[in-house]
C-alpha cells in the first residue's frame, strides 16, 4: 500500500510532463492532420530561452522565461506555418517529412548557437528540495510542473470554450471546409493555432529545465512520448490528452517500480498499440464526416 | 445574381466539369439536376471556392469572385449548405450558430433568432451537441447556419437527401418560404422532381460534367427531360 502511494506522485508528475509536452501538439496535430516533428525543437527553444535569460534574471530565469518562451516558440511556429506548412495542407506525408527536416535543421542551429554539450538551468532556490508527507516524497520542482500543466490546461480550456477565437479554432479543427463555408477566415485561424500550439511547447520546454539538462537533442527525447499521448487521446482533444497523459504517466511509474525503466517503456508502448487496435481514433473523436 | 461561365474543374488529372455555364437571376430559384456522380457537388464546391477551378469564371452580383477565398464569398452573401448535413459535431447547436454569427461580423444578434424562427424545432436542442442530432435535425441546423451568415443567395446541395420524410416537407417548406417571403435567390441541387417542379424558375441538367439541358421549370414535365434524369 505504501509503495502504491509512494509511486502516485511520481506517476502524476510523469503524466504532467507528458501532458505539457503534448498539449501544444494536440492542436497543431488536430489542425494539420499530421504530427509536427519540429514540435520537439520548440520545446528545446523554450528550454534555451530559460538558459539565456539566466544572465539577467539569475535564478528566477525559469519564471521570467515562461511568457518569453511562449512568445519565442510561438513565433517560430508561426513562421514555420506561414513559410512552409500552409503550402502543404492536405498532404500529410509531405508535411511530416517537411517538419522532420525542419527539426533537424533547428537542432543544428542550436548546436551552432549554444554548442553541442548539455547546459544546466539553475532552478530558483524555492524550487530546490521537496515536501514529505508520511513517507511520500515529492520534489518541489515536480509539484511546480504539475501546477504548470494544470494552469496550461485550464487556460486552454478557457480559450477554447469561452472565447470567440477559441470557438473558431474548434470549428476549423472539426471541419475545415465547413468553417470556411461559415465565413471563418481559416488561414488566420491556422496561424493562431500554430502560434498557441508552438508557444505551449516553449512553456513546456521551460518546465523541462527543472528536471534535466538542456541540449540540442532535448526535443527528440520527448517527441515520441508527446506523439503517443496525442494519438491515444484523440486529435485535438483536450480531455483526451489530459486523460491519456496521466494514465500513461501512472502506468509508467508503477511498471517501473515493479520492474525497471525500459520494461516500463515497452509496456506503455504495448498498451497504446493495443488500445489503438480497439479504438484507432483515440479516446475521443474530433472530426465528423468530411464534405463529399 | 450569379453567373457561371465555362467552368472547368478537375481532381488531379481527372477532369469532372467541362465548361459549365449557369445563371441564377436576381431572387430566382434555379435547380441543378442530374444522376449520381455527374458533378453537381463539384460544381457547387467550385462556385463557393472550396475547390479550385481550372478555367472559367464565377460572378456574384456583378463581382468576379473566381479567385476569392471561400469565407469572403460567404461574406458577400453566398450562403452554402454542403451535401450531407454537415455541422461542427462537437459544438452545441447554439455554438454552431454563434461561431458562424461571430464570423459574419454582424452586430445584430437578431439574425440568430430569425434563423431559429425558420426552424423552431432547433430551439429545445440549443444545448445539444450537433453530432448527436438526427440527420434531419442536423440538416435544419445546417440551413440555419447558412442563414446566420446573412446570405442573399442560398446554395443547397440535396437538402432532403437521406432525411426522414416528416422533416423533408418541413425543409422544403422552409426553403420555399425563404425564397418567396424573404426573396432569397436559391441555387438548388435536387434529385427529386416534385420539389424541383414546384419551385424552380429554371433548371439545368448535368450529365458527365456538361450541361445537357437548360430550360424553364415547367418543362420538367416533359418526357424527354425526364429521360435525361432517369437512372
Ligand atoms: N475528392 C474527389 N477526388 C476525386 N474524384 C472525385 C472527388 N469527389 C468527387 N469525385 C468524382 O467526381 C465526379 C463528380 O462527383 P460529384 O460529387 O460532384 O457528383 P454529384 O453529382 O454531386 O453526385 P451525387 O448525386 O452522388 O452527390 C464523380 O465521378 C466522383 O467520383
Ligand atoms: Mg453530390
Amino acid at each position: 500500500m505504501n509503495a502504491f502511494l509512494n509511486q502516485l506522485p511520481i506517476g502524476l508528475s510523469i503524466g504532467a510532463v507528458l501532458l505539457l509536452v503534448a498539449l501544444g501538439l494536440t492542436f497543431t496535430f488536430g489542425q494539420m492532420g499530421v504530427v509536427n516533428m519540429a514540435h520537439g525543437e520548440f520545446l528545446m527553444a523554450g528550454a534555451y530561452t530559460a538558459y539565456m535569460l539566466q544572465s539577467w534574471a539569475g535564478r528566477q530565469a525559469v519564471l521570467v522565461a515562461l511568457p518569453v518562451a511562449f512568445f519565442v516558440a510561438g513565433l517560430m511556429g508561426l513562421v514555420l506555418e506561414r513559410t512552409l506548412i500552409r503550402r502543404f495542407y492536405g498532404r500529410p506525408l509531405d508535411t511530416l517529412l517537411l517538419t522532420w527536416g525542419v527539426s533537424l535543421i533547428l537542432q543544428q542551429v542550436a548546436r551552432d548557437l549554444f554548442g553541442a554539450p548539455n547546459v544546466q538551468v539553475k532552478a530558483p532556490t524555492w524550487l530546490v528540495g521537496g515536501a514529505e508527507w508520511s513517507g511520500i516524497r515529492m520534489p518541489y520542482a515536480r509539484m511546480f510542473i504539475l501546477a504548470l500543466a494544470v494552469v496550461c490546461v485550464v487556460a486552454i480550456w478557457f480559450y477554447l470554450a469561452r472565447t470567440k477565437q477559441g470557438r473558431r479554432m474548434q470549428a476549423v479543427m472539426q471541419n475545415r471546409e465547413l468553417a470556411a463555408c461559415s465565413g471563418i477566415a481559416t488561414s488566420r485561424v491556422d496561424q493562431r493555432t500554430f502560434f498557441i500550439g508552438s508557444g505551449l511547447a516553449g512553456v513546456a520546454g521551460v518546465g523541462l529545465t527543472l528536471i534535466g539538462p538542456v541540449g540540442p537533442a532535448l526535443g527528440t527525447y520527448y517527441i515520441v512520448d508527446a506523439f503517443l499521448v496525442v494519438v491515444a487521446g484523440g486529435l485535438g482533444q483536450l480531455r483526451g490528452a489530459v486523460l491519456a497523459a496521466f494514465v500513461l504517466g501512472l502506468l509508467n511509474s508503477y511498471v517501473e517500480y515493479w520492474s525497471d525503466a525500459s520494461l516500463a517503456k515497452v509496456v506503455v508502448f504495448a498498451v497504446i498499440i493495443g488500445f489503438l487496435q480497439i479504438r484507432p481514433q483515440g479516446l475521443f473523436v474530433l472530426r465528423s464526416r468530411k464534405l463529399t | 445574381m450569379l453567373e457561371v461561365t465555362g467552368l472547368e474543374v478537375a481532381y488531379g488529372r481527372a477532369q469532372v466539369l467541362f465548361g459549365v455555364d449557369l445563371a441564377v437571376p436576381d431572387g430566382g430559384l434555379v435547380c441543378v439536376m442530374g444522376r449520381n456522380g455527374v458533378g453537381k457537388t463539384t460544381l457547387l464546391n467550385a462556385v463557393m471556392g472550396v475547390l479550385p477551378t481550372r478555367a472559367g469564371k464565377v460572378v456574384f452580383e456583378g463581382r468576379d469572385v473566381t479567385r476569392l477565398p471561400t469565407h469572403q464569398r460567404v461574406r458577400l452573401g453566398m450562403g452554402y449548405v454542403p451535401q450531407g448535413h454537415e455541422t461542427f459535431g462537437q459544438l452545441t447547436v447554439a455554438e454552431n450558430l454563434r461561431v458562424t454569427w461571430e464570423a459574419s461580423g454582424s452586430k445584430d444578434r437578431g439574425v440568430v433568432d430569425e434563423a431559429l424562427d425558420v426552424f423552431p424545432r432547433l430551439r429545445p436542442l440549443l444545448k445539444r451537441r450537433a453530432g448527436f442530432l438526427s440527420g434531419g435535425q442536423q440538416q435544419q441546423l445546417a440551413i440555419a447556419r447558412a442563414l446566420v451568415t446573412g446570405p442573399r443567395m442560398l446554395i443547397l446541395d440535396e437538402p432532403t437527401e437521406g432525411i426522414q420524410p416528416s422533416i423533408v416537407t418541413e425543409i422544403e417548406d422552409a426553403v420555399e418560404r425563404l425564397h418567396r417571403e424573404r426573396g432569397l435567390a436559391v441555387l438548388l441541387v435536387e434529385q427529386y422532381l416534385d420539389f424541383a417542379m414546384r419551385l424552380a424558375d429554371r433548371f439545368t441538367v448535368l450529365d458527365a460534367g456538361v450541361v445537357v439541358h437548360e430550360g424553364a421549370g415547367a418543362e420538367l414535365r416533359d418526357e424527354r427531360v425526364r429521360g435525361l434524369l432517369a437512372v
